[in-house]
């Protein structure tokens, strides 16, 4: 036996024929938490929906703590907290009477029903706002409703489809941090196309373009891909390219507007000591030199981009 | 589980001003049937000459009641079922449901008895209306007891059914409609076979079997009837919903 909280394995969905969703697998252990990226209309909320057991995948199986979605769909569901793209609130009702139900329903022990629901709004910040309608409530504390609902019953599992939708700054980093929280001792997997969000809160990243998985890995990985060997100088008098790749370490320069020029460096080379030293004695105006870092958006730009040119 | 899900379909109907507007409409218009039907009951008694003739206050009252009850369940019932499934549809609030631990029947069966309970307060509101006859009157309970269980019977048929119509739609207003003429249909099957009251689809009728108990006799193949009825409109329900899940 492993240790897995959700296993996917070979889940592929149709419709009509057209697959939104084929051959993804993956594994995720206790502890960790993993992001959705991928394009619109990519297949991220199909796959959410077929891990829930929302939807019946039309081959392959999911298992959520050893326990198989199709065999065992309500010992597996138990263990899953979900909040779809679409929040489900009740909006005739009141945070409260709709958090009594969500518990009830996930099968809280009348007596702890109480604490699992004050914890909740506590850890979504609600506890304010129990008796108001939900109808009544902005955008953002909606989502937040809805992510209290995911979590009321302490499942094994957390499955959230863009849960930071609609919130301004501070709700966000409350809601990140309320994932890292809840990822510390479960699992929790978060759909999103907000990047940096991915870097901040994840520690696993998938993304997946027309169905397939394009990149499954760390963090790191991506991370890595991103700050790449160059070099990004402004100056106020900049010199012409053959000057700068008289420097030690410099394989390419290029400029990328009037002040703005771009350097290549070999791998392992630290050129950037050198290049302020030359910049000062030649009086080229040096007022800005930093990493050139590919954004996260690049990557994301080029793994989808690779694997429509192969396909 | 079952329960859980008829508590928060309860929950919902009392929450919206519809579900206390139709008991409230309804109750008032019981109300007043039961009164005049009291009046009633002494100047048709004082025409009537001969013992054959006579009938017992409780049938005479309970028979306007009863029958007018019937009727008015078809509006009602309709406009009750409408958004069980179809407005959780357009809300998107299903997944809410699918995805907690519950099998699709235990959700169709917590609906339909969120509902069938939802209208049992009228059945029981009726028979405490027809039982305070008791004060002036000796009156005669089985009546009472068996047009009590024919109405929830029926109020279930009707109810089984309205949820089935509300699972193939996304608009209330469509499911309310199809349901009204099923429904409609249904009751009034029986008199299109007027001529011929041995006509198998005749027998079909919801009103047919409601007669029985309307008579005041507990008859099981009528009771057969509605558990059939609502057995098979409860698992055409589940087979939609399942069919959500496979295709999506």
């Amino acid at each position: 036996m492993n240790d897995f909280t959700v296993e996917a394995i070979g889940l592929t969905r149709l419709y009509g024929g057209r697959e939104a969703v084929s051959n993804v697998s993956f594994n995720l252990s206790k502890g960790q938490v993993l992001g959705f990226l991928g394009p619109n209309g990519a297949g991220k909320s199909t796959t959410m929906k077929m891990l829930t057991g929302n939807l019946a995948p039309s081959n392959g199986s999911v298992k959520i703590c050893g326990i198989d979605m199709m065999e065992n769909p309500k010992e597996a569901k138990a263990l899953i907290g979900y909040l779809p793209e679409m929040r489900p609130l009740y909006k005739e009702l009141t945070v409260d009477e709709y958090l009594t139900i969500a518990a009830r329903l996930h099968r809280v022990s009348g007596a702890h029903i109480k604490k699992a629901i004050d914890l909740a709004k506590e850890r979504c910040g609600l506890s304010h706002m129990s008796k108001r309608l939900i109808e009544n409530l902005s955008n953002g504390y909606q989502q937040r409703v809805g992510i209290a609902q995911a979590i009321i019953h302490n499942p094994m599992v957390v499955i959230l489809d863009e849960p930071t939708v609609g919130l301004d700054p501070i709700q966000i980093r409350d809601i990140r941090s309320l994932i890292r929280e809840v990822g510390s001792e479960r699992s929790v997997i978060i759909s999103t196309h907000i990047l940096p969000e991915v870097e901040m809160v994840c520690d696993h990243v998938q993304i997946i373009d027309k169905g397939k998985l394009v990149f499954n890995g760390a963090i790191d990985v991506l991370k890595k891909q991103r700050i790449g060997n160059k070099l990004l100088i402004a100056m106020n008098k900049p010199p012409k390219a053959a000057e700068l790749l008289k420097i030690a370490g410099v394989e390419e320069a290029e400029s990328v507007s009037d002040q703005l020029m771009r350097v290549r460096f070999a791998d392992g080379a630290t050129p950037a000591e050198a290049i302020v030293q030359v910049a000062v004695a030649k009086g080229w105006g040096l007022y800005q030199i930093g990493p050139d870092q590919t954004s996260l958006e690049d990557v994301f730009v080029q793994l989808t981009y690779q694997e429509q040119e192969a396909a | 589980m079952i329960i859980n899900v008829a508590r928060k379909e309860l929950k919902s109907m009392f929450a919206s001003p519809m579900g206390w507007v139709i008991l409230a409409l309804l109750m008032f218009s019981f109300g007043t049937y039961y009164l005049n039907g009291v009046n009633d009951y002494f100047a048709v008694m004082s025409g009537a000459m001969r013992p054959a003739e006579r009938t017992g206050v409780t049938q005479f009252v309970g028979q306007n009641v009863y029958g007018f009850a019937s009727f008015m369940v078809l509006f009602a019932v309709p406009l009750l079922s409408m958004r069980l499934v179809s407005e959780e549809r357009r809300s998107q609030t299903l997944p809410f449901l699918f995805s907690a631990p519950l099998s699709l029947t235990e959700i169709v069966l917590g609906k339909f008895l969120g509902l069938v309970a939802f209208l049992s307060i009228l059945v029981v509101y009726i028979g405490a209306m027809l039982s305070t006859l008791n004060i002036w009157a000796d009156i005669d309970f089985g009546f009472i007891v068996a047009n009590s269980i024919g109405l929830l019977l029926m109020v279930a048929s009707f109810s089984a059914l309205g949820l089935y119509f509300s699972s193939i739609t996304q608009q209330p207003v469509v499911a309310a409609i199809l349901t009204f003429i099923a429904l409609f249909a249904l009751m009034f099957l029986d008199r299109f076979f007027a001529g011929d009251p041995s006509n198998t689809l005749a027998s079909l009728s919801l009103t047919r079997h409601f007669q029985s108990f309307a008579g005041g006799l507990i008859d099981t193949a009528d009771i057969a009837y509605f558990a059939l009825f609502i057995a098979s409109f409860l698992t055409l329900t589940v087979r939609r919903l399942d069919a959500d899940r496979l295709r999506g």
